[in-house]
């Protein structure tokens, strides 16, 4: 069933405070990942909020949907999510990156309550969600499981080599994501090395492929039920989206791929967004 | 420049470690034509990216893609050229160990890799970003040298040496915000050749790395208590300069090592195989991380938090001298 009108502006105002976590929070931390973490923020809200079967109060529930941030460098745009989720006490991202902390840049699944996995080296999470989307068949759960990826970690090897197995098992269960900014650290992502056509490419490996507006919610929404609803293959949803998404000085900055905020700087952060905000919700 | 020096920079001990790195390689682009640098993403971070500035045709980003770009390197060789590589020593030595390994060390190939963001340097990003397994991994590669200078001059000094070092070479490096321990770069820096920062006759404390200047610290401070403590830079893991290790095991009988790596197979384990193997008896402790993942945190406070930094040193030196060692009677035929 599509959003309504009402579940879109319940997400829309998620995802603004969200965007404001990641600012105030890199701002209290010294410095992060800012650029994709804003990018990648409009899909994780509407999984979080919409379609993972998840609990909070019972984060190792057995039959819980799985998500991994295979890209996690986002791992503070994530924490911002599980925190306003109310999988820990969200106050605690004052400590984020500081010693002795849970957090730090890459989330960790033994300190961090709902990271499923931990992740930061990139590359790994396809793989880690092909071996969770086998194991619910061979335990008979009926989770699915929800990868998302940057655009520049499809360079890595090992995203192909599960994308292969993900073909060949027909991963039904398995929803693979992309983060579309167009972007990696030293820039555009083709200028560096061509990963299109990424759709083909997917498709000729026997999966699914749909491409959308990631800062869309009706279109996210519309895609993650397709991809629920595909049978016999895995979905990849491949996210156009913009780096730095809402921060008008970061918007599709390479340079803000990580960095850090004086107070100047999140001031105008923050007015920017709310800015972006008034002007969406009218 | 210099006399007989390949390279310079101007206040190398203001600039990090892999700053200096980034300047060397690219004043070492023109005494060797054959040389190409290659990174994955990494250009701005690993500092190689400078080299790529001013030789943009000898310069190759592959993509975050580790595997490809080992491999690359071995292919690069073997076509007679000149590989320098660099990621963070995560992606060097556990993503693509297997590469660096068979593609270039069972052939034996001249390629130069040059880590960054090793150790706990890089203390936020967690277990991810850290490295404290590189030492053990590369040290057990056949064919392969293995380097951990101690500051930003001797990156400089370390990386125009492995030049003309035949070979793979593995050079590691940590984001170098801390002070430098050389004033110059002209020391007579050679590879496998330990240095001796500091004399001493009570105890020494072999570092390498950033323990190299907390070993400094740390005899400082022994100093007042009236305990003289030789302090060695072995900067070189392999080979490992055997001498001075008998040596300080001749004069002082207790030795300490500093590292920042898990105190299994790294530095500490080196010295113990050539202490263990002389025969000689002393009193040994090893200083690093301790077989764990480390918490997040700013490295400094990783440092103290896992007793490596000069207040750690300190301590076990003290522990150290209280343990009793074995009279040995012909201890001074024994050399
Ligand atoms: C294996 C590996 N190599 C290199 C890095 C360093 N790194 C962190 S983020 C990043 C760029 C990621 O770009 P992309 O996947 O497009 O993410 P996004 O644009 O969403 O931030 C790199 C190279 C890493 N984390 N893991
Ligand atoms: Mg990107």
């Amino acid at each position: 069933m599509p959003l309504t009108p009402e579940e879109i502006q319940g997400l829309t105002k998620k995802a603004w405070e969200i965007r404001k976590t990641i600012i105030e929070t890199t701002f209290t931390c010294g410095g992060s990942h800012i650029g994709g973490s804003l990018s990648q923020t409009d899909v994780l809200v509407a999984l979080y909020y919409k379609y993972l079967n998840i609990d909070p109060a019972r984060p190792d529930w057995e039959d819980r949907d799985r998500f991994v941030l295979s890209k996690g460098h986002g791992g503070i745009g994530w924490a911002s999510v599980l925190g306003e989720k109310g999988f820990f006490d969200k106050t605690l991202l004052k400590d984020f990156n500081k010693t002795g902390s849970p957090f730090g840049m890459h989330l960790d699944s033994l300190k961090v309550t709902g990271c499923d996995a931990s992740t930061g080296s990139l590359g790994h999470g396809l793989a880690i969600g092909v071996g969770l989307a086998v194991g619910a068949r061979l335990r008979n759960k009926d989770y699915r499981t929800y990868v998302m990826m940057g655009d520049g970690e499809l360079c890595e090897g090992t995203v192909w080599e599960a994308a292969i197995l993900a073909g060949h098992r027909g991963l039904d269960n398995l929803t693979a994501i992309i983060d579309r900014n167009g972007l990696m650290i030293d820039g555009p992502t083709e200028q560096i090395t061509t990963l299109e056509p990424i759709d083909e490419k997917f498709r000729a490996f026997g999966w699914e492929a749909l491409t959308i507006d990631g800062h869309d919610f009706a279109a996210i929404g519309g895609a993650v039920e397709q991809a629920q609803s595909v049978k016999g293959k895995p979905c990849v949803i491949i996210c156009k989206t913009v780096k730095g998404k809402g921060v008008d000085l970061m918007e599709g900055q390479a340079q803000w791929h990580y960095g850090g905020l004086n107070s100047d700087l999140r001031d105008q952060a923050l007015a920017s967004i709310d800015t972006y905000y008034r002007e969406v919700l009218g | 420049m210099a006399e007989g020096m390949t390279w310079s920079v101007t206040d190398g001990d203001k600039l990090t470690q892999a700053e200096v790195y980034g300047e060397v390689l690219s004043q070492l682009g023109e005494r060797y034509p054959d040389l190409v640098a290659i990174t994955a993403d990494l250009a701005s971070s690993t500092k190689i990216g400078r080299f790529g500035k001013k030789y943009p045709d000898r310069f190759i980003n592959v993509g975050i893609a580790e595997n490809t770009m080992f491999g690359m390197a071995a292919g690069l060789a073997q076509a007679g050229l000149r590989p320098v590589v660099s990621t963070f020593a995560a992606f060097t030595a556990l993503r693509s160990a297997e590469q660096v390994r068979t593609d270039i060390c069972y052939q034996n190939l001249n390629v130069k890799i040059i880590s960054t963001h090793a150790g706990i340097s890089f203390g936020q990003a967690g277990s991810t970003h850290h490295c404290t397994e590189d030492l053990a991994v590369m040290r057990s590669f056949a064919n392969m040298t293995v380097i951990v200078p101690s500051d930003g001059l001797e990156t400089g000094n370390a990386v125009a040496a492995a030049m003309e070092w035949p070979g793979p070479v593995y050079i590691r490096v940590g984001r170098g915000f801390e002070p430098p321990v050389n004033k110059t770069q002209d020391y007579g820096y050679a590879i496998g050749k330990a240095i001796t920062m500091r004399e001493g006759q009570d105890v020494t404390i072999i570092a390498c790395g950033v323990g190299v200047l907390q070993a400094i610290r740390a005899a400082e401070v022994l100093d007042r208590q009236g305990l003289s403590a030789r302090v060695i830079n072995m900067h070189t893991i392999k080979p490992i300069d055997r001498e001075a290790i008998i040596q300080a095991v001749t004069d002082t009988r207790r030795i300490i090592t500093v590292e920042e790596h898990n105190v299994m197979g790294g530095l500490g384990s080196a010295v113990a195989e050539v202490i263990v193997e002389s025969g000689k008896a002393c009193a040994f402790r090893k200083l690093g991380v301790p077989d764990c993942y480390s918490i997040v945190g700013y490295p400094e406070d990783l440092y103290h938090h896992y007793k490596f930094d000069s207040d750690g040193i300190v301590e076990t030196v003290g522990d150290l001298m209280r343990m009793e060692i074995e009279e040995d009677d012909d201890w001074e035929d024994e050399t």
